[in-house]
């Protein structure tokens, strides 16, 4: 059952999370509730769903048990902030942060860990 | 970058103020396009829940700002947000906004809606530990915090209440407060008195974040005495107020000694064609009804201003 309101595509299971990041090369997704320090999070991905084709852009519920698998990771040791916010390149976690992030902290982690040089130089 | 369209009017911020100006302009037929800086709903979506907005038993912010974006949408508001303004230039016939991107918007009249923001300390380690023991929500991160040690730092409505709800997971919870007395409502202060895990540090004010990889430790300075003393803590939820998002328009309108845009009641600004609502403005409530009544004037003043 979905539990977020928002534009962005929600991930329901950890199976559908790991489809997606196998499946496609680029990949975020912001794991958390529908709080004030989610919302903008969100409301930053659908907006550059439209302008990032290269990238896919996913929510998932943080209450959901099938979320462990984002919870639990390694990379989110020590966060104490929602959202987490995850990002997968070709199926690895190359970054991930807590708490809320804003348009230009977003834009700056796709483009560091995204972006077409970063490829090339891979 | 410059837009070819002129529209009838912009207005700055995406609130509760601005969308409801948005929705009454756009129902007017004035072509109108919102540009706002942050998420849809400004200062709204902050509210888990809303209780006294009239018309609806209880909503929550969200669905709330959600719904005024719909509304402005379909009367054919155009809407752009998470954007970064660079410069405004108002005083002309036809106002320009630019924005850090290059692009430029021109229109004959502006609103100016940009809202508030909670006040950051600006300390060291503020942002460095962000998430990793800092927040600013205690409904979103309180949990977190089961069973530890935390700090609030505030003396208004917001940081009592919320160290009152915080002390449903932590084992205690200091209260730093700047100054010898609380600005909050007697009751909420009387709350948090009453609350055996609440401890009270007043006249002082955090000067740094220390720690690892998560936080361990803040530094705290007695502001009478000036004595620097450090404490070993698992969090600090700031709530030390809000500033008005008015720092770019310093230079270009009227603003009060609180960074407030000064309006009549006609919510005019010194410039004409250019008006202001929400919690910009220089006023005493702020409050979702009173943005909403403030954009609801501004836009009939710019539909006026605009026909005139």
């Amino acid at each position: 059952m979905k539990m977020l309101h928002t534009n962005v595509h929600e991930i329901e299971t950890a199976a559908e999370l790991e489809k997606l990041i196998t499946e496609n090369d680029n990949v975020m997704v912001c794991l958390g509730r529908m709080g004030p320090m989610c919302i903008p999070v969100y409301d930053v991905m659908e907006e550059l769903e439209e302008e990032r084709e290269d990238v896919k852009f996913a929510v998932m519920s943080f209450d959901s048990p099938e979320a462990g698998i984002i919870r639990n990771h390694e990379a989110c040791r020590g966060f104490m902030g929602l959202p987490f916010t995850m990002y997968y390149k070709k199926g690895k976690v190359v970054h991930a942060t807590s708490s809320i992030q804003n348009m230009q902290q977003v834009t700056s982690i796709l483009d560091a860990q995204f972006s077409v040089s970063n490829v090339e130089n891979a | 970058m410059s837009s070819e369209e002129i529209f009838d009017l912009i207005i700055v911020g995406g609130g509760a103020a601005g969308l409801t100006a948005g929705i009454y302009s756009s129902r007017a037929h004035l072509s109108t396009l919102i540009l706002n800086e942050g998420a849809i709903g400004g200062q709204m979506v902050l509210t888990d829940e809303i209780a006294n907005y009239p018309g609806v038993e209880k909503t929550n912010g969200y669905l709330l700002a959600s719904i005024m974006k719909n509304q402005a949408k379909q009367f054919g508001c155009k809407i752009k947000s998470n954007l970064k303004i660079q410069a405004y230039y108002l005083e002309e016939k036809i106002k320009r906004v630019v924005l850090e991107d290059g692009r430029e918007f021109r229109s004959r009249s502006v609103i100016l809606s940009p809202g508030g923001r909670p006040r950051p300390l600006q300390i060291p380690g503020e942002e460095q530990y962000k998430g990793s023991g800092i927040s600013y929500c205690a409904t979103c991160d309180g949990e977190f915090f089961t069973g530890k040690e935390l700090i609030v730092v505030g003396g208004g409505n917001s940081a009592l209440e919320e160290a009152v709800a915080l002390t449903t997971y932590a084992k205690k919870v200091t209260i730093v407060h700047q100054f010898d007395h609380f600005q909050a409502f007697q009751h909420a202060v009387n709350q948090a008195k009453m609350n055996p895990k609440i401890e009270f540090i007043m006249e002082s004010e955090l000067r740094s974040f220390h720690g690892n990889s998560v936080l361990q430790e803040v530094s705290m300075e007695h502001l009478p005495s000036g004595l620097i003393t450090t404490k070993k803590i698992d969090g600090v939820f700031i709530f030390a107020g809000y500033i008005p998002n008015t720092a770019d328009l310093e230079k270009t309108i009227a603003l009060n000694q609180r960074k407030e845009i000064i309006v009549d009641s006609d919510m005019k600004t010194n410039i004409p064609g250019v008006f202001a609502a929400g919690d910009c403005i220089a006023k005493k409530y702020r409050q979702v009804t009173t943005a909403v009544a403030d954009g609801t004037i501004a836009s009939l003043s710019a539909v006026e201003h605009l026909r005139s």
